[in-house]
């Protein structure tokens, strides 16, 4: 690499983002307003630890546990936590559910409101602008992009999420599951069927 | 758009990873509401200076931090070229620290 000669032999000064947020940390931690430690800890857990196997989690437990789907439908927040899911971004959470009738589809128009408890952070795609400004405006065919198509007889719901409330989608339980175990359903759950971008397959 | 189900990278490049954990902490320990944040970067999305997803959680943070008074734009701007000068300053291999080589 060139700079490494135009340095000769020191260290390539990184890109403008990365010093800015250097320059912020370092400023921050001196004042004591953050611990280092802290964020380590919270990039971890968002890097290894929070996704949507917690949500697929929740809906196995609603679909096998119609008491516990009661109790998530009337409180998602409170039921999540049954699970030891919470903290940051997962305290109002709206469970929204599917059904013959209705598809729900889930949107942050203005940044990326989404409920990183169940779901962990959003895709790419959920951020951008195209999703954002098309999913209320267009919603059926934003699914058709996703490979789902809503029958005209199905309402679809478009729910725009805020900082204050967010949603997670119950998908429908598909037919044929009615054998298998709570762990064995919610490895049929996706990321995208609890966005409502996609529904649960059979195996 | 991407449709595929596949699980992605959480953070593209590690500045990403620490300007959301700054952005998290700062407004769990009260420094801000999380409404103020998204108002903020929803500000910087619609502003549209910059199609970065991270890029404009960045200016938001900056902003915010800011308009709180926990620094200033002169003291982050300084400290910027703190570090580059670090970087420049320290051999390879050798971990970076400010004011090193001076």
């Amino acid at each position: 690499m060139s700079e490494h000669d135009h340095h000769h032999g020191h260290q390539a000064v990184p890109s403008d983002p990365t010093l800015r947020v250097k320059a912020l940390e370092s400023l921050l931690v001196e004042k004591g307003l953050v611990d280092p430690a802290a964020l380590d800890a919270l990039i971890d857990t968002y890097e290894h630890k929070v996704g949507p196997r917690n949500g697929a989690r929740v809906v196995a437990r609603a679909w096998v546990d119609p008491a516990y789907k009661r109790r998530l439908l009337a409180d998602a927040t409170s039921a999540i936590a049954e699970l030891g899911y919470g903290g940051a971004q997962g305290e109002h959470v709206l469970a929204l559910e599917n059904t013959p009738q209705v598809h729900n589809l889930v949107v942050c128009t203005l940044c990326s409101c989404y409920p990183w408890s169940v779901l962990g952070l959003p895709p790419a795609w959920y951020k951008s602008a195209p999703y954002r400004s098309r999913a209320v405006i267009d919603p059926r065919g934003v699914l058709r992009e996703f490979g789902l198509e809503i029958a005209e007889d199905v309402e679809v719901r478009v729910w725009d999420s805020t900082a204050e409330l967010r949603y997670l989608v119950l998908p429908e339980r598909p037919a044929g599951t009615e054998k298998m175990t709570e762990d064995q359903l919610a490895s049929l759950v996706t990321r995208d069927a609890m966005v409502g971008v996609a529904k649960v397959k059979p195996a | 758009m991407t449709t595929l189900n596949q699980p992605e990278k959480v953070f593209a490049e590690p500045w990403e990873a620490q300007a959301f954990a700054l952005a998290v902490k700062l407004s769990e320990q009260g420094y801000f509401t999380w409404k103020e944040w998204s108002e903020a970067l929803a500000a910087e999305i619609k502003a549209g200076v910059d199609q970065s997803y991270y890029r404009n959680w960045l200016r938001a943070l900056e902003l915010l931090v800011t308009a709180k008074g926990l620094t200033t734009p002169d003291a982050i701007e300084t400290r910027k070229e703190a570090w580059a000068d670090a970087y420049r300053h320290t051999p390879h291999g050798k971990p970076v620290v400010l004011n090193a080589g001076r």
